[in-house]
């Protein structure tokens, strides 16, 4: 057992956990945006930063990454830390002043737009938070999507920027986009749905006859699995 | 066509046979090829030579040596002539032939091609009088005008590869990384970080195979430290590493060279084909049972890649981005295995230790910046070049002793050091003792080397712009403070540069530069405020004329400046009318010409080519 | 083409790790990389498409577009800047009517800024297909564009 202090809390942790996954557990709460369950952390939004004392040495840390360590002493909301986080939201909300989402998380955490910083009008509401490339790449295994370019013309897209060839369809991304910039749409019947660019038919349940998944990703995985796609062709529900 | 080397004791005598089989006193032509100097059309010169010894039939009576850079590129094309080491500067590229006849065969001065040393106005022969070879001490960059980089055999003359033998076959890997701890190796990359160490948690990490890396990628704009020595002593640098390996326990290391050094990478190659053939790279060396080999990777372009973790992810093939650097490269770097990454000047340093010994090398520098460094001193400075100083060494020493001042009679503003990580030092420092902490201190940084000379035509707003500029190009864009932050600094440092500065706008700049110091997720970002708030810091006065009186001091930024004939010089040549793209300079023929403001597009081209300067910029 | 991306490879012993060395060599045969040749590559390599795009756009050294006949290359690095750089670079993007990174319709000139050449003492510096040009000036740049073929107005009493 590790024993580390969280704001003044005395915590015992395992080693190999985070600093995070540490507060979570003990009712501390550190905002996170480019944090998810099913992922590896990143370390990219910078928005879970702590302030972090070892011995002598005091560091400004990301909490998702930053492994536990015996006799850490931990501030979450230090005048630096909060500074930081402010720094980031206000970068954020300049970026994608169209986003619904960001502009609550900054009002929960009692921070105001920096009227300095003149919006973005490309109407982006992609903040970079890597979770739809992580996704595909790591949960889903297709990398139908990824970066391009780099500093202020970073951005995800399709290879080429053009329909994605290897995207299966499954939705994933849209899912895990905190900012709702991945769109997704669905027919009204429920017989394709729409992303990046491409359309996909939807497989019925051999049970229920609900459409529940695109073909193209039944395919995937039966390719992957060896499963026979008529296998698959089963609802969660029904199953 | 190298024959294998087997043993030390071979070695010696090979070094011995070599050394043994030069005439010190064979007259010796020997011209720097190095990349600034072929820039200067130098290859013509070589050639030149090449055929005017051949067709006196010379060839044989008289050596000819290409080498590598020799650090006074002010001066180039130029030569040194052994044994007296008559030192011709400015070299004109058909010179050859005279040369040859005049000082080979009939020992006469070519008093043109001499430097003058503008102190004293008095003409200099000998290289080693030149003041601004005189002042340095030009250790390890030294060694650059006594080799042919593409000859082995000229390295093994004067003893290269004795400390690997010393080394190999004398030393235990524990004892080795003892003495380069001793001695205090700093990290010449920028880092400053203590090699001995870095190799020392190399060694002891779990976990196999371990790699080391040498970093060429040498991204500052203005410092070219790294490319001369692997141009012009690329035996040197390999037999660093190879010591390095094997006190870490790695038999597989990586040469990360930037993309736009394509003669460094050839000249590399050439080294590590030559060192395999003589059994130095390879299985088995020197009979001892270690083994190590070296791979060269090419950089694709991107400064990011100096930074270490985004280094090994261009090794790696992936886009360089950077990680989180909480669990150190010395465990989990290049593939996840203990890595050590050091600069090639690092690794260069590591034969002289271990030759000479730490002690030896603790003798020179501070007491926490050991040996030398080489910095490339470039910008409005006469003597352009690079230069070798022990560390402690003041920067008005460097400056006007030995980079011979201000060209043009014009005043020292500010010398930025530390790459687009640095700052900005002005004149009231000086008299400051360089070394990583004196450096720091100042708010600056040592960086691999780059000292660029700033003169009163210099703004420092500009400056500022300039650095954070090239940072948003050069930001990976994974994290928000470096990605979002750097180019919000960079629109404002815009806007007070084009007159649209506002009240509280270096107070915001300030603000910004600690949260952006902090959130970052790597060097590249922590450090990208240094040069605004360097210049914040020193030069204060000049952000509040853009902001509060929209005027730039140094007659730079284009928005806040007017271009006007004066009518006292004016001659009336019309020539600043020829070069204007928009016609906005006019006039008659022998009258005064003028300058209509609307029209001006401020480009500049009048005033860099009036002859009476009469172009006024305000 | 499908040959000469499998020849290459084969060079680096299809070691994925190779992929940007791969991709210069891969540049270096085709003049720029074709979409083409980059799924080629992928499917060779067996790397997923979207990682070659993600490091062909990361990394500057690659052209997505043609090249132009005349390569231009301005060095900005900081002490070529503090000797004027900036206003030889909107010089030649004015007369050639491009941005820097772009090449013109007619394919004729490619004009880039690159961070340093490391050859400050000559600085001002243009490089014109691998031909380095020092102690550039606005002037000199106009010179250099007339001579390659375009329009400008110079100034000959001055040379």
């Amino acid at each position: 057992m590790i024993n580390l202090t969280i704001d003044n809390k005395k915590i015992e942790a395992e080693a190999g956990q985070t600093i995070l996954e540490v507060a979570r557990e003990n009712g501390i709460v550190i905002p996170t945006l480019c944090s998810h369950e099913s992922l590896e952390p990143s370390g990219a939004c910078r928005l879970c930063v702590v302030e972090a004392k070892q011995g002598k040495r005091t560091r400004i840390v990301t909490s998702c990454l930053y492994p536990v360590a015996e006799g850490l002493t931990v501030e979450t909301k230090s005048e630096r830390v909060l500074a930081a986080r402010r720094l980031v939201l206000q970068l954020l909300l300049a970026r994608c002043p169209e986003s619904q989402q960001l502009k609550e998380m900054a009002e929960d955490l009692g921070i105001e737009p920096e009227p300095r910083f003149t919006p973005d009008k490309d109407n982006s509401k992609c903040i970079l938070c890597r979770m739809c490339v992580r996704t595909c790449e790591k949960v889903v295994g297709v990398c139908a999507i990824g970066f391009s370019y780099r500093g202020a013309e970073k951005n995800v897209c399709t290879p080429f920027k053009e329909d994605s060839v290897s995207c299966i369809g499954c939705g994933a991304c849209a899912y895990v986009c905190p900012s709702g910039h991945i769109e997704m749409e669905t027919t009204e019947s429920g017989d394709a749905r729409t992303i990046w660019g491409r359309t996909f038919k939807m497989q019925t349940c051999k049970v229920c006859g609900r459409y529940f998944a695109p073909e193209d990703q039944l395919t995937y995985i039966s390719r992957t699995s060896g499963v026979p796609v008529e296998d698959l062709a089963v609802c969660i529900s029904c199953r | 066509m190298m024959s294998k080397i087997k043993s030390f004791d071979e070695l010696k005598s090979v070094q011995e046979r070599l050394k043994a089989g030069r005439d010190p006193k064979k007259p010796c032509i020997t011209i720097c090829v190095g990349t600034g100097c072929l820039a200067y059309g130098t290859q013509k010169l070589v050639d030149s030579f090449r055929e005017e010894l051949a067709k006196r039939g010379l060839t044989d009576t008289i050596e000819f040596r290409t080498t590598g850079c020799h650090g006074f590129c002010e001066r180039g094309p130029m030569i040194v002539i052994f044994p007296e080491k008559v030192f011709y500067q400015r070299v004109g590229l058909t010179d050859a032939g005279e040369i040859i006849d005049k000082t080979l065969l009939k020992g006469e001065i070519i008093d043109q091609l001499l430097y003058i040393d503008p102190a004293t106005g008095e003409k200099v022969v000998h290289e080693d009088d030149v003041p601004f070879y005189k002042k340095q001490t030009r250790l390890v960059f030294g060694l650059n005008s006594k080799v042919d980089p593409a000859s082995m055999e000229d390295y093994l003359a004067i003893g290269g590869y004795s400390a690997l033998g010393k080394a190999l076959t004398g030393m235990k890997p524990e004892e080795i990384i003892q003495e380069v701890i001793k001695a205090n190796l700093r990290g010449r990359g920028g880092g400053g970080f203590p090699a001995g160490w870095k190799w020392d948690s190399t060694r002891k990490a779990e976990g196999d195979p371990k790699y080391i890396v040498c970093n060429a990628d040498e991204g500052d704009p203005g410092a070219y430290m790294d490319r001369s020595l692997l141009e012009g002593n690329p035996h040197l640098v390999l037999e660093g590493m190879i010591i390095g390996a094997y006190a870490i326990g790695s038999s597989q290391g990586y040469i990360y060279v930037r993309n736009e050094y394509p003669l460094a990478v050839k000249n590399i190659n050439i080294a590590i084909r030559q060192a395999r053939e003589a059994g130095l790279l390879g299985e088995n060396i020197f009979g001892t049972g270690f083994s190590f080999d070296v791979k060269i990777n090419r950089g694709g372009g991107a400064f990011v890649c100096g930074e270490s973790s985004a280094l090994f992810a261009s090794l790696e093939g992936r886009a360089g981005e950077p990680r989180a650097k909480y669990i150190h490269a010395t465990d989990k770097g290049l593939y996840d295995k203990p890595t050590n990454l050091n600069n090639v000047e690092t690794w260069a340093n590591v034969p002289f230790i271990i030759n000479r010994g730490a002690d030896w090398y603790a003798g020179i520098g501070t007491e926490n910046s050991k040996g030398t460094k080489i910095f490339s001193l470039v910008g409005k400075i006469n003597n352009t070049g690079l230069v070798e100083v022990p560390m402690g060494t003041t920067l008005r020493e460097i400056v006007f002793d030995i980079g011979g001042g201000i060209p043009d009679g014009r005043k020292f503003k500010a010398i930025q050091t530390g790459g687009p990580s640095g700052g900005c030092i002005p004149e009231k420092h000086l008299d400051m003792r360089v070394d990583f902490d004196e450096l720091t201190k100042i708010g600056s940084m040592m960086g691999s080397g780059g000292m660029i000379v700033m003169d009163e035509r210099n703004c420092m707003v500009d400056v500022a712009r300039y650095f954070t500029n090239f940072l948003v190009s050069e930001s990976c864009g994974k994290c928000v403070p470096c990605r979002e932050g750097i180019r919000r600094m960079r629109d404002i440092l815009v806007d007070i540069a084009e007159g649209r500065g506002r009240e509280g706008d270096v107070e915001l700049l300030e603000k910004m530069a600690a949260a952006i110091i902090d959130g970052s997720l790597c060097a590249l970002g922590s450090s990208a405020p240094n040069p605004v708030i360097s210049t914040i810091r020193y030069f204060r006065d000049e952000y509040k004329a853009h902001i509060e009186e929209k005027r730039c001091p140094a007659g730079v930024c284009k928005a806040l400046i007017t271009y006007s004939v004066d009518a006292e010089n004016c001659t009336g040549c019309t020539v600043c009318s020829k070069v204007c793209p928009t016609g906005a300079a006019s006039g008659e023929r022998k009258k005064v010409h003028a300058i209509d403001p609307a029209k001006c597009t401020k480009c500049g081209a009048c005033r860099e080519s009036c002859k009476f300067d009469a172009i006024i910029v305000r | 083409m499908e040959e000469k991306v499998k020849e290459i490879i084969q060079h680096y012993h299809g070691d994925k790790s190779y992929l940007v060395p791969i991709l210069q060599d891969v540049q270096k045969e085709f003049n720029y990389l074709p979409k083409d040749v980059l799924c080629a590559v992928s499917t060779h390599l067996s790397v997923p498409i979207s990682r070659v795009y993600e490091v062909v756009t990361f990394y500057k050294a690659f052209s997505l577009k043609p090249k132009g006949r005349y390569q231009l290359s301005l060095c900005l690095g900081t002490a070529c800047h503090v000797r004027g750089a900036e206003l030889i670079a909107g010089n030649i993007s004015d007369i050639l009517g491009i941005k820097e990174g772009d090449t013109t319709a007619d394919l004729e000139f490619s004009f880039e800024t690159v961070g340093c050449l490391g050859a400050c003492a000559l600085g001002p510096i243009l490089v014109v297909n691998g031909e380095y040009h020092g102690h550039m000036n606005i002037a000199k740049s106009s010179k250099i564009l007339k001579k390659l073929g375009k329009k400008v107005a110079t100034d000959d009493e001055q040379d």
